[in-house]
């Protein structure tokens, strides 16, 4: 494959990407790219960052081979890359680190987020707690009501959670709340953005700060199985740990990358998330990429078991690797995601994040037909212990 | 062609400022939407600023998002603007129109296919709120290309090389926010606006629309004395809201004519004419 060197300097991949704000935002993202561009290589930066994933996340995170699993689907052999282990359960944090450096260098005292089922806020108030920073997550009320304990645990760890009372009241309010907080805020405000969209720098600059994924995964595939894998597969709601997974592995051609998205309750029920599958290119907070809209170009309300995929855009780098065929994008709807969650319980002793879950049923659904040979990697970004509620009530239990 | 130019040129000539009002089309019904827009008119508003309602406005405060969740519960879309535009130039064709609002409404219709519908329905400009410059000269020639100018905003934090960026495209006004906020915000400067009005002056010919933040008589003159043109967006709607449906046309052109009214009576312009 040829040298990949995108986005542009305006943030452009291919077509998708770019910066699509309000001129009242611009200087804030001029600044911010000014400063992610002087210390992306910065020697000090990067071993500042390392240090913080090695000894704060617990970084490198391992390889799992799901012996019991793959032999139960009797086909290929299925590995985990295992980011439950990481420090706060997911591999949000690798981001939220990143950012959080990024905004010490720029004297921003206060950090500000939005999250929809938390994950994000959780990672981004566990690095505000870390560095000493002023933390304000933005989270829909409904989302409020729906995470409860993530609710407390931002608490916990020092931040104030703001209720967004208006839209659909759910992660894209939040976004739009948190952007306004920053317009406002900008000149002693970072908002750390939790996956690789939004304007220009966000999606490269998640991409990057998330790669160190898949960078591990190339080192460590060869040592465990002696190769590196025949297809890497992950969960695409946003899009980061597919991303960061993904991006190491873009020039190695013999391996196939496979993006999963919410189903839902099926793709043709309407009542879905899977925007690359299912939606049509247009411009949403800050960049052109694919997105879930009626055909007045209004937004439509999406729908997963996995709150973490629930969302209406992807990011740009996606609709581009999906337009040049480099990776493909498929779907898992929500029961095919809870059977996995639950094959994951019992044969392997993991309980994997419901996001998570999509990527391994998509991963249990072809290897059955597949050589016993053949190497799958499932990116497994989060744990599940958030998820209890949900998978919970599926089951018709009440706590 | 835009009535936009020739507005400003006779409102210089009789030195007097423009009033824009901003109003959401569809909001608080469908049916308020021409009605609302002659009274505007009739009150003396030169421009009138129909915001394009969309399911997420980024950069709208809580007043004119719930104005557009309000339409977009009764269906107002793109596609009801344009109509709405129609029917006002039925009996008005004096008042020049100019949408606001987001890319992707207009993206999903079709950048061509909009152009040729707005200039049919007498459009004469349009604002894209996420559309940088840099975004959007292919959009601002084809809108040109169909008689319609292409505005946009600057804000206190735009740099001399923005203010050139945007100047290239920018046709008709520029719309100056006061506040760096978004939109509905609190507070306002005047002596730094000015200040910061006579850098753009430097790079432009364009007349100045400043908005964000006016939400009285008194605001309004004050910036009029450094502007040529003020918008007045969510104080109209809060009015609105405030009077009900059934008053809110009636409330909407008082507190215009109001406004108009201030507007007129201030002291004679600093500005020579142009």
């Amino acid at each position: 494959m040829q040298m990949y060197d995108l986005p542009d300097s305006r943030g452009h991949f291919g077509r998708y990407g770019g910066v699509f704000v309000a001129e009242t935002l611009i200087h804030a993202l001029d600044e911010l790219k000014r400063e992610y561009e002087r210390y992306r290589d910065d020697a000090e930066f990067r071993a500042e960052f390392e240090y913080e994933l090695e000894h704060f996340v617990g970084r490198p995170s391992p390889i799992y081979h799901a012996k019991r699993w793959s032999e139960l689907l009797g086909g290929a052999q299925v590995y985990f890359k295992r980011e439950d282990l990481n420090h706060t359960g997911a591999h949000k944090v690798n981001n939220t680190i990143g950012q959080a450096l990024l905004a010490r260098r720029m004297r921003k005292p206060r950090v500000i987020a939005e999250t929809g089922a938390g994950q994000h806020g959780v990672a981004t108030a566990t690095v505000a707690a870390r560095y000493g920073m002023q933390c304000v997550v933005y989270m829909g009320s409904e989302d409020v009501k729906r995470q409860a304990q993530n609710v407390y645990r931002m608490k916990l760890l020092g931040a104030t959670v703001v209720p967004v009372e208006s839209g659909s009241k759910t992660l894209k309010d939040a976004l739009n709340e948190a952007m306004r907080d920053w317009v406002t805020n900008v000149h002693d405000t970072f908002y750390i953005i939790g996956t690789v969209a939004g304007p220009h720098p966000y999606p490269m600059m998640v991409r990057d700060f998330q790669s160190v994924i898949g960078k591990e995964c190339i080192e460590q595939m060869p040592r465990m199985c002696g190769r590196q894998p025949d297809m890497v597969i992950a969960c695409v709601g946003g899009g980061s740990n597919a991303m960061g997974i993904f991006y190491p592995y873009l020039p190695h051609d013999s391996v196939r990358l496979v993006g999963v998205e919410a189903g839902g309750e099926g793709v043709a029920t309407g009542k879905h998330a899977a925007s690359l599958t299912a939606g049509v290119p247009g411009v949403l907070h800050g960049n052109r990429t694919y997105l879930l809209q009626d055909d007045d170009g209004q937004i439509v309300e999406t729908h997963s078991i996995s709150a973490g995929l629930d969302y209406p855009g992807v990011g740009p780098e996606h609709a581009w690797l999906k337009d040049s065929g480099r990776a493909e994008y498929v779907t898992i709807d929500d029961a095919e995601a809870l059977q996995a969650f639950h094959d994951c319980c019992h044969y392997e002793g993991i309980i994997p994040a419901l996001e998570s879950s999509h990527a391994l049923a998509y991963a249990a659904k072809i290897a059955p037909g597949l050589a016993k040979d053949t190497i799958l990697l499932v990116n497994l970004s989060g744990r599940g212990d958030k998820d209890m509620h949900t998978v919970a009530e599926k089951s018709g239990i009440k706590f | 062609m835009s009535r936009i130019r020739p507005i400003f040129e006779r409102l210089a000539r009789e030195r007097r400022k423009a009033l824009i009002p901003f109003v959401t089309a569809g909001d608080p019904s469908p049916a308020h939407t021409v009605p609302l827009m002659h009274a505007l008119a009739e009150a003396g508003a030169d421009v009138i600023e129909l915001g394009v309602p969309f399911s997420d406005p980024m950069a709208d405060g809580p007043v004119i998002q719930r104005a557009s969740e309000r339409a977009l519960k009764q269906h107002v879309g793109l596609d009801a603007v344009l109509g709405f535009v129609a029917e006002f130039r039925k009996r008005d064709d004096r008042t020049a129109v100019v949408l606001m609002g987001y890319a992707n409404p207009i993206e999903a219709m079709g950048v061509e296919a909009f152009a040729r519908r707005a200039q049919g329905a007498g459009v004469d400009g349009v604002l894209v709120v996420d559309y940088p410059p840099e975004e959007c000269a292919a959009f601002a020639e084809l809108m040109h290309a169909h008689g319609m100018d292409l505005i946009f905003l600057l804000a206190p934090t735009s740099t001399a090389a923005r203010v050139a960026d945007v100047t290239r495209l920018a046709s008709g006004y520029i719309y100056y926010v006061s506040l760096t906020g978004v939109t509905g915000a609190a507070t306002l400067d005047v002596a730094d606006v000015g200040a910061k009005l006579a850098a753009i002056r430097a790079r432009t010919s364009l007349p100045l629309g400043v908005g964000f933040g006016i939400r009285d008589a008194a605001s309004a003159t004050a910036i009029a004395a450094v502007a040529d043109a003020v918008v007045i967006g969510s104080k109209i709607i809060q009015e609105m809201e405030a009077a009900g449906p059934a008053d809110a046309v009636e409330r909407a052109s008082r507190f215009v004519s109001g406004i108009r009214k201030a507007l007129d009576e201030r002291a004679p312009a600093e500005r020579a004419p142009a």
